[in-house]
């Protein structure tokens, strides 16, 4: 009986892998998903190693089940094995593990070298700032006239080693786009450096990955890949500044903005400068607001500006009770923002 | 008896111990009785120094450390059973996910192990005690009292929630004002006490109280697994106390070891975390793997294969143990020459456990097991502690480390780790213990079922979670949306979860069941090698009514064993009996060495434990004056503690002057 039992127990492990490995759309799969010279080479080690690991763990269960099972003559069963015997098990056990080891080690470090710099210099460099909980990007901070700072969706060239820059405005964070590279800290007064390359046009999901205080569960963002024209075309819309239409509607939108949120959300062109929120010049061209919560329609950005707290809870951004008014005027104006 | 009892080195001893025997009823046996146990009742209780009964108060303690931790564990499950789930609030759940790692890494798996070798390792030794009884009794009233401490934080509402690792700034006063993160460092600092002079006591009690002839090459396994994870705690301990020391002044001082904005340095928090972190895993396996070695064979009827190659890769896995902290911050950017470096010793680590587990599984292929309960848990173990290594071999592999750090592949691993090799040998370990603890075997049928369904729960709880991990969940996330291909892999953890504390429960009511209506243990009932098994279920006060004469490593298989000559002496040897006292011998050797005084029963270890815990809760209140008044309390428990009595010294009695030795 125990022996069937224990099979099944082994038949379970064995076998889950297999039974649960259905959601392979998952948008941070990098086990099966790679888009860039900076995780492929990780996704293959992955499955080598894997490999391995599953074999050495089939031959041990197999090795571990044969002497639990297998039939003994027993001549005096008060008799006790003789102590020096058996050596030959770890020779040859620990031997073999050993050999295969030391090659998982040079391959790694090989794998390691690999995507530790990329093959070109980096056409692009830009910063990403980890907020609680959100993410501030910016792009071309060594010239003023070409700056701009966007927030939570990060638009890159295909085929460009991509650098980013990465900071802390309070507590530590990491940033990770699993598709496109492994992640880092961004650890408050220190600048670590990261790179990544996008092989073909694509949106990209993005995660933070260091606990990071109440939020850390809705703190994500996109990479979007875009050919190279695309992607400077986008540039250029992002240097804009923002125009909003004069319609009595949107101006009264604007009044309030100006009024209540400006404290903490910048928008370039009308003299938005708050610092510790997204910058929300062109709102309209992303597609996702809250730090990858919300899909960025007009009605879910007036649920999130009424109900911030129910949706992130402890979030910076507080919950604000409007009238119909102040939605009507506040959803026109932000929808202008494009 | 001069061929077993060699000359003492120390010229000092004024007094030869007797030889003789002391059956059981015997007026010796009976005086000895006398001399050792502890007063009846309540004053017994807070005074006792008997290595016995701390080791159950800490077995128990620990035990009910992990139901707390286990409980918190199951509400979370529940939370992350379905997506966009509203059970716990978000600072509810980091609370908890905290308050879980705190309580099932500090408050159970180190003392736990405590328990057992603090019961186990003078009757595995030979000895009647261990090295420093009131230390010991000191140890266990901190780790007590720095329990509650911790978990006083709950009922205020202010539960430490930045994660047992408790990242800087995070962690520091701007982000985190209330006094949770105070409970948690000065808990820690107090916590810190108790495994030092914890740790000071097994290293002292190994090298010097083993019986006449035990040399060193003739202890358990479970005794090197302690002696090194204590080695190792001598040198980590002090990287976190100093740690959480320095977080402490920062949040109370105005110091700026971890301030930014003041020329701090939040990696100093992560070097420092980590240097004690890494080794501080091993501790907590490593006498756990220790209790696999020694309870295996008995099943197996075969003695372990390999004993010193296992011993060796012991103490290896502990040396190199030291260099791999680094590999918890490969994700920090760091330069590539360091990662390869801590990467390559992260992964040439699992080599010495390669030894283990082929000794494990040489000792089961050429032994004939027996299919008791205890031997289902260490054969289980097994099947974990591979799986446990293999995931750990790829954490170690920095580029796909990238990958797996932060997600539940690496909660799935360090489960693997700390479950599979910290609770399967410890539940297995008390049903083989169990009846020389209490004189009464556990029931094998609710023991069966137990173990089947924790091991088909823990697999099913799990093994899921790699696979979360690789599907990018990442770890301390109190929610997640329902696209991002989760929902099944959690459900099935969620559901094996609570399947494995079903077993846990099965476990307990056994317990429970076993203290009244288990059948009578005899002193053997495994018909187990080693010493513990040569005393009565349970052992007497005294342990050994003669210290025992060993002469190999398996004593009680002596007789049987074909190469084996039978020379151990259990029945006649030194009979000391003027006060508390028992035989010290020389580090590695085992010659006897010097007769020692054993302390008697003691308020003073409680009272100082007690105080100086009150001494931290002033801390944290900020009461000045009630802190003074406890540190001198402290002062004087420890003037009481040390006061010079007469009953500690060597008495030259009877004119039997040893001529520079024990027999003349």
């Amino acid at each position: 009986m125990i022996r069937y039992v224990f099979f099944a127990g082994v038949l379970a492990i064995v076998s889950s892998p297999i039974a649960l490995a259905k959601d392979t759309a998952a948008p941070l799969n990098y086990f099966l998903h790679s888009a860039g010279p900076a995780s492929s080479p990780t996704m293959v080690l992955g499955w080598v190693l894997t490999t391995v690991v599953a074999a050495v763990f089939l031959i041990i269960t197999l090795l571990l089940t044969v002497a639990l099972l297998r039939k003994r003559t027993v001549e005096d069963p008060q008799a006790i094995g003789p102590e020096n015997q058996g050596m030959a098990w770890i020779y040859i056990g620990t031997g073999v593990s050993s050999c295969i080891l030391f090659a998982l080690v040079i391959y790694v470090l090989i794998t390691l070298n690999t995507i530790a710099n990329p093959t070109r210099t980096p056409a692009l460099t830009l910063t990403v700032t980890g907020y609680d909980w959100w993410w501030k990007v910016e792009y071309e901070e060594n010239d003023a006239a070409r700056y701009f700072a966007t927030a939570n969706e990060i638009h890159i060239p295909v085929g460009e080693p991509v650098l980013i820059k990465l900071k802390s405005a309070d507590v530590i964070h990491a940033f990770w786009a699993p598709l496109l590279a492994g992640k880092t800290q961004m650890i408050p007064g220190l600048v670590n450096r990261q790179w990544l390359e996008a092989d073909v046009e694509g949106i990209y999901r993005g995660q933070c990955t260091q606990y990071c205080g109440l939020q850390h569960a809705h703190m994500g963002f996109e990479v979007v890949a875009q050919n190279p024209a695309d992607f400077r075309k986008w540039q250029d819309e992002q240097r804009r500044d923002a125009e909003p239409s004069s319609a009595l509607e949107v101006n009264t939108g604007k009044e309030f903005f100006m009024a209540h949120c400006s404290g903490c959300h910048s928008i370039r062109g009308i003299g938005a400068a708050g610092a510790h929120a997204p910058d929300l010049t062109h709102l309209t061209t992303r597609r996702l607001i809250a730090a990858g919560l919300l899909a960025n329609s007009p009605e879910n950005r007036i649920k999130w500006i009424t109900h911030a707290q129910d949706l992130k809870p402890g979030a910076r951004m507080p919950s604000f009770a409007l009238s119909p008014g102040e939605i009507a005027a506040l959803s026109a104006f932000l929808s202008t923002l494009n | 008896m001069s061929d077993v009892a060699p000359k003492p080195s120390d010229q000092r001893l004024e007094r030869m111990p007797d030889i003789g025997c002391a059956p059981a009823g015997s007026p010796a046996e009976r005086h000895l009785a006398e001399l050792w146990e502890s007063a009846p009742g309540w004053r017994g209780w807070l005074s006792t120094v008997d290595h016995k009964e701390i080791g159950l108060r800490y077995l128990g303690t620990a035990f009910i450390f992990l139901l707390m931790g286990g409980i918190e564990a199951l509400i979370m499950r529940l939370q992350l059973a379905r997506p966009d789930q509203t059970l716990l609030t978000p600072d509810q759940y980091n609370q908890l996910f905290t308050m879980h790692g705190v309580t099932m890494i500090f408050l159970y798996s180190l003392p736990v192990l405590s328990g057992f070798s603090n019961y186990l390792w003078p009757l595995m030794l030979g000895s009647r005690d261990m090295a420093f009884p009131r230390l010991n009794a000191l140890s266990y009233w901190i780790f007590l009292f720095s329990g509650i401490f911790l978990y006083s934080s709950f009922p205020l509402g202010q539960g430490p929630n930045a994660g047992w690792f408790n990242y800087v700034p995070f962690a520091g006063l701007e982000y985190n004002p209330g006094p949770n993160i105070d409970v948690y460092a000065l808990g820690m600092v107090l916590l810190g006490i108790s495994t030092t002079v914890g740790s000071i006591n097994f290293v002292v009690t190994l090298f010097r109280m083993r019986a006449p002839g035990m040399s060193i090459d003739r202890v358990p396994i479970l005794v090197w697994g302690t002696l090194t994870a204590s080695v190792a705690n001598i040198f980590a301990v002090p990287s976190v106390s100093l740690a959480f020391f320095l977080l402490w002044l920062d949040r109370h001082a105005g110091t700026h070891f971890f301030d930014v904005i003041n020329g701090g340095k939040p990696m100093l928090w992560q070097h420092l975390f980590w240097m004690f972190g890494h080794p501080w895993v091993y501790a907590v396996v490593l006498p756990a793997m220790g209790i696999v070695s020694d309870a295996l064979p008995t099943f197996c009827r075969r003695p372990l294969v390999g004993y010193s190659a296992v011993a060796l890769s012991t103490m290896a896995t502990m040396l190199l143990g030291f260099g791999v902290w680094i590999h918890h911050l490969f994700a920090a950017g760091l330069p590539t020459l360091a990662m390869s470096f801590f990467g390559a010793t992260s992964m040439v680590i699992s080599i010495p456990s390669a030894v283990a587990v082929f000794a494990w599984i040489a000792t089961i292929w050429l032994g004939r097991p027996v299919f008791n309960t205890p031997f289902l848990f260490f054969a289980g173990f097994v099947l974990l502690f591979v799986i446990g290594g293999l995931s750990g071999v790829m954490t170690a592999a920095v580029p796909l480390d990238f990958q797996l750090n932060e997600t539940y592949f690496v909660v799935a691993h360090l489960h693997y780790v700390l479950i599979g090799i910290n609770v399967f040998p410890v539940v297995g370990g008390i049903y083989y213990w169990f009846p020389k603890f209490f004189g009464r075997m556990m029931n094998e049928t609710l023991g069966k079922w137990s173990f089947w369904v924790m091991f088909i729960g823990f697999n099913l709880g799990f093994f899921p979670m790699h696979l979360a991990g690789l599907l990018g969940m990442p770890r301390r996330i109190y929610t997640y949306a329902p696209n991002m291909g989760w929902n099944t892999v959690n459900l099935v953890t969620s559901i094996g979860s609570f399947i494995f504390a079903a077993g846990i429960l099965i476990f307990l009511v056994n317990v429970a069941v076993s203290l009244r209506r288990g059948a009578v243990a005899s002193a053997n009932p495994w018909d187990a090698p080693t010493l513990e098994w040569a005393t009565s279920s349970p052992p007497p006060a005294y342990n050994f009514a003669v210290i025992p004469l060993v002469a190999s490593r398996h004593p009680l298989w002596e007789d049987r064993l074909a190469e084996g000559e039978s020379r151990t002496r259990l029945k006649e040897g030194y009979l000391l009996m003027e006060g508390r006292e028992t035989i010290g011998t020389t580090p590695l050797d085992a010659k006897p060495d010097i007769i020692l005084k054993m302390p008697d029963d003691s308020y003073a270890p409680f009272f100082l434990g007690l105080f100086s815990a009150l001494v931290f809760t002033g801390l944290l209140l900020d009461w000045r004056q009630f802190t003074i008044l406890m540190l001198l309390a402290s002062g004087l428990s420890l003037v009481v503690w040390l006061w010079p009595r007469k009953s500690l010294l060597q008495r030259v009695t009877s004119g039997k002057r040893a001529e520079g030795g024990f027999h003349g």
